[in-house]
């Protein structure tokens, strides 16, 4: 990768300033919409339909928790995204990890059954098992939710960790193994460090394909309500300000552990 | 135990909870939902087993207009994606330098924010006298009548918008990976730059595009947000038509029935895609 | 072939035979024998007889509710921004009975919601709430038949007994309030934005005028749609037959395959209405209120010569609630005239408590500035207190004798609105 990156100094194919711009107004059209979302967050509407700029102020922030339910639909989807990110991160890694490590009978399948939950589209997953929810006559609410995100991010975990352990070098764990370790020290002490940036990698892309669901949800939630949910249904009615301020707060989150995820990989490189 | 033989269980020990997971509620679900789109029967009497494939006639008469207007907008959109995806995949992967990541780190940055709520906020965008059409219309560069929300254009314009970081992605990879020397060698072959791109640099980076056509025309053809939020009279897709059924009408035959053959269409077409390409080379360029 | 577990086996063969030789496949059809075991089971449903005598009415009443007693806790369920968000009714009835409420508003649609309960109350499951509002509709009417609502006891109920309007006693969706009790009211007509409209429509016709050509929104709903074009047509909703659909189908289809209609909405016309993105729609009365009272906008209701469909929102107690009697307690209080002046104050849809009208006249005898013309606003408003010439001109929707009908109703009017 370094080598490439060093090799810039090449003659310079086709393109230039025309693309840069072209780049740049593309980056501006995918950000148009978030850049107007944490505007209207900041709106001075008299009441709760946010359509119109009015003025800039700040008590939004002050009442963000006041609309108990849209409260209590964030604190329902940043749940379900950590056990989601906790409960898939686990068994994707070890999906995973199998599948990077070893050769065995079996492991297309479980790669075919992985690329087809992937490829699956979302509609047909969330169809599927409210299809089985409602035929076992399963309650639908905040656990069948929560197993329908770990559902669908088993294969991304995985194949993110499966990316990441390939690149692994195996004689540290013969060596580890030669000194004498046995096999859970040696999981414990080499292999887990050395895969945990896909394990985290992976974790982190379950909490957000998790907390951003909304197709699959909306077959399996029942009465339960996750934020995504309370935004669809609030917008019969028109959207609080409330939504863009928890919309920007969890986008600013996001910007901050990814800015310090590469400040520290900077570090480390 | 011998250290052989746990070796050899490894694996499988490894994949057990997590494919037990995607047996039972994956593949299981897929399993029912063929049955219960074979069942017959209402909501207050319940449902049997029946083999009534009439489900399956009457949703592809009733609702083939809304199947071939689905794929007909994820195509557009695909189309569209690759359009504006690629120079900018390229500009990044060729002139990005330094600030490579920085550029990918924008590209992804709208999936920070709620799917739904970005749609949402097309919606206020778009409005006729809205942010964007307003001032236009005030300075007469556009008739009073115009609009883009409740058109195709604007479901189109949305799905492009949606997923286009999906399509970026992979043909940056693909661009990427491209040895320099390659290129080299064919300048030094006395290849035009404008040569070089059509023999070298496209054809090297088709697996991107193509995993990039995978990542994003599933979810397309089969979305019902962007058609529910900016679309408007004959716009229904499929997905909409699923939703309605499952969620509203409660019509549980008719509605697998559906998925089912959404699902079909979408699957062997990427299965068979996958496998001219080789499944292990796509999973590991949607990985990245 | 008709032992089912048989008809199962052939199927199973029959999915691996066809794609014999791809060992994958075939794996994954082993792991799916389970899952064709329980799908064969199919899904559960069974409606109920229907008490049909008072007396038996009475003996399902006492059956259900002996030995209920209160927990100190109820689970209530509701429309969005169907009450006041600081929710000071609710408090104040914890105050009063010491009963604490766990109020949430996820219902938004009578059908989306009635797919989402359905199932559960099936199973005997708990839904989660102990009390819901739905709208009268064949949803609720199917809640009645499969017996999933509880008989209320109406000796536990003095405050509606006392102060609820004569007209909501007899409603023909459940004559008699053996399951529903009316909790607010509302019509559909025609909103629009006076910016854009010059002249008021006066008939549902406007709705079909070329001139407001892709400004005009109708509603997703079957029922709503039908409604309009059957008034326009001068067919009496509740009285139509099949003949009579069609017709209003054919009106309904000419008027979107001319691009007059712009859009088919849930309740989301309202923010399209208000910015111009649609100029005239079918609407809901209070939801026009609302806007202005909070937004300072100038949109206007009407109810068309022809008349217009009133409906009802309902408190009902599903069959699987865990506080019943803690719920029952809640329904009462919102009799109290006090309490449905603060909430008809706050929602703006017709209150079925008429002593609440003197209320909010007092309340607004004592106010000044812009609340005591926010409170005169709302005491005069026909669409909170609508007089008996408003009532007059108001129709119920299209009741079904049966599902077939039902489903009759909607292969009809549902293409227009999904295509």
């Amino acid at each position: 990768m370094s080598l490439r990156g060093r090799a810039a100094g090449r003659r310079p194919l086709l393109g230039g300033r025309g693309l840069q711009i072209f780049t740049w107004l593309v980056i501006a059209w995918l950000l148009l919409p978030i850049a107007v979302m944490i505007l209207f967050g900041f709106n001075d509407t008299q009441g709760r339909y946010n359509t119109a700029w009015q003025g800039f102020t700040l008590k939004w922030y002050g009442k963000l928790f006041e609309i108990g339910d849209l409260t209590e639909a964030l604190v329902n989807s940043l749940l379900i995204a950590l056990l989601t990110m906790v409960v898939a991160g686990v068994l994707g890694s070890l999906i995973g990890l199998a599948l990077g490590r070893y050769r065995f009978r079996g492991s297309g399948t479980t790669n075919v059954v992985m690329f087809a939950a992937i490829a699956c589209a979302e509609i047909v997953m969330g169809a599927s098992l409210l299809s089985l929810f409602v035929t076992l006559a399963v309650p639908l609410g905040f656990w069948t939710i929560m197993i329908s995100h770990v559902m669908f991010s088993i294969s991304f975990v995985a194949v993110t960790v499966r990316a990441r352990v390939m690149t692994l070098d195996r004689s540290l764990e013969e060596a580890a193994r030669d000194l004498g370790a046995g096999t859970w020290t040696t999981f414990r002490l080499v292999t887990l460090p050395m895969i945990f940036p896909g394990v985290l990698a992976g974790s982190m892309l379950a909490f957000a394909l998790s907390i951003d669901d909304f197709v699959i949800t909306n077959f399996t939630a029942g009465g339960t309500v996750t934020f995504p949910l309370w935004i669809w249904g609030s917008t019969r009615v028109g959207i609080p300000p409330q939504v863009n301020i928890m919309g920007t707060l969890i986008f600013a989150g996001g910007v901050l552990i990814a800015v310090v995820n590469a400040l520290m990989a900077r570090r480390r490189g | 135990m011998s250290r052989r033989l746990r070796t050899a269980l490894t694996p499988y020990a490894l994949i057990f909870p997590g494919g037990i997971w995607l047996a039972i509620f994956f593949v299981v679900p897929m399993v029912v939902m063929l049955s219960l789109s074979l069942q017959s029967g209402s909501v207050e009497d319940g449902y049997a087993f029946t083999w009534n494939w009439h489900s399956y006639v009457d949703g592809l008469t009733n609702y083939h207009d809304q199947i071939i207007r689905s794929v007909i907008y994820g195509l557009s959109s695909t189309v569209i994606q690759i359009v504006i995806g690629f120079p900018v995949a390229y500009w990044i992967a060729f002139k990005g330098g330094r600030r490579k990541s920085v550029y990918l780190f924008l590209l992804l940055l709208p999936f920070l924010v709620s799917f739904v709520l970005r749609t949402i906020s097309w919606q206020f965008l778009l409005s006729d006298n809205g942010m964007l059409l307003g001032p236009l219309k005030g300075i007469g560069l556009l008739p009073e009548d115009f609009r883009v929300l409740a058109t195709p254009y604007a479901v189109i314009g949305g799905l492009a918008y949606n997923f286009l970081p999906f399509m970026v992605l992979p043909m940056y990879v693909a661009l990427e990976r491209i040895d320099p020397r390659v290129l080299e060698a064919a300048q030094d072959l006395y290849a035009s730059r404008f040569q070089t791109f059509l023999r070298v640099v496209l054809p090297l980076s088709l697996p991107g595009v193509f995993a990039g056509v995978l990542m994003t025309f599933v979810p397309a053809t089969s979305d019902y947000v962007n058609a529910s939020v900016l679309g408007g009279t004959n716009t229904t897709m499929i997905g909409n038509v699923i939703q309605n059924q499952y969620l509203i009408t409660q019509d549980y035959p008719t509605a697998s029935a559906l998925s089912f053959t959404l699902m079909a269409l979408l699957l062997v077409g990427i299965f068979a895609y996958a496998r001219a390409l080789g499944t292990e080379d796509v999973l590991e360029v949607a990985a990245r | 072939m008709n032992d089912p577990s048989r008809q199962d086996l052939a199927f199973l063969r029959g999915m691996t035979g066809r794609r014999l030789g791809r060992r994958d496949a075939l794996r994954l059809s082993g792991l799916s024998a389970a899952g064709l075991a329980l799908a064969a089971c199919g899904v559960q449903g069974k409606s109920v007889a229907q008490p049909t005598s008072s007396a038996q009415v009475e003996s399902e009443v006492d059956k259900y509710w002996s030995g209920k007693t209160k927990n100190g806790h109820v689970d209530f369920v509701n429309w969005p921004l169907y009450m006041d968000p600081k929710l000071p009714e609710l408090k104040e009835f914890t105050e009063r009975t010491g009963i604490t409420v766990n109020y949430k508003e996820a219902i938004q649609e009578t059908t989306s919601w009635y797919a989402k309960i359905q199932p559960q109350l099936a199973a005997g499951q708990s839904i989660g709430y102990d009390v819901m509002i739905v709208t009268n509709s064949v949803q609720l009417t199917q809640l009645i038949k499969l017996g999933y609502l509880v008989p209320l006891d109406h000796a536990q109920l003095p405050n509606f007994a006392k102060n609820v309007g004569e007209r909501y006693k007899s409603q023909s969706f459940d004559p008699g309030n053996v399951f529903t009790v009316p909790y607010a009211s509302g019509m559909t007509g025609i909103a629009y934005n006076p910016k854009y409209v010059d002249t008021p429509p006066t008939s549902y016709s406007a709705l079909w005028d070329p001139k407001y050509k892709g400004k005009v929104g109708m509603m997703a709903d079957s029922q709503e749609i039908a409604n309009f074009a059957m008034f326009l047509l001068g067919i009496d909703p509740a009285k139509s037959t099949q003949a009579d659909w069609e017709k209003a189908a054919e009106k309904l289809k000419e008027q979107r395959d001319s691009g007059i209609v712009r859009k088919y909405y849930d309740q989301s016309y309202i923010d399209p209405l208000a910015k111009g993105d649609i100029w005239i729609t079918q609407a809901w009365s209070g939801d026009i209120f609302q806007k202005n009272l909070s937004d300072g906008t100038d949109l206007k209701f009407v109810i068309p010569d022809e008349g217009a469909t009133i409906w009802t929102d309902n408190f009902m107690i599903p069959k699987t609630a865990v506080n019943p009697v803690d719920a029952i307690m809640m329904i009462d209080f919102f009799y109290e005239p006090a309490i449905a002046a603060s909430l008809a104050e706050y929602i703006n849809y017709v209150t079925p408590v008429p002593a609440a009208k003197d209320i909010i006249v007092e309340k607004a005898a004592k106010a000044t500035g812009e609340d005591k013309k926010t409170l005169d606003m709302i005491a005069g408003s026909p669409l909170v207190f609508p007089s008996e010439d408003d009532y007059a001109k108001l129709r119920t929707y299209v009741t079904f004798a049966n599902s077939e009908e039902h489903k009759k109703f909607e292969s009809v009017f549902q293409p227009i609105t999904t295509s």
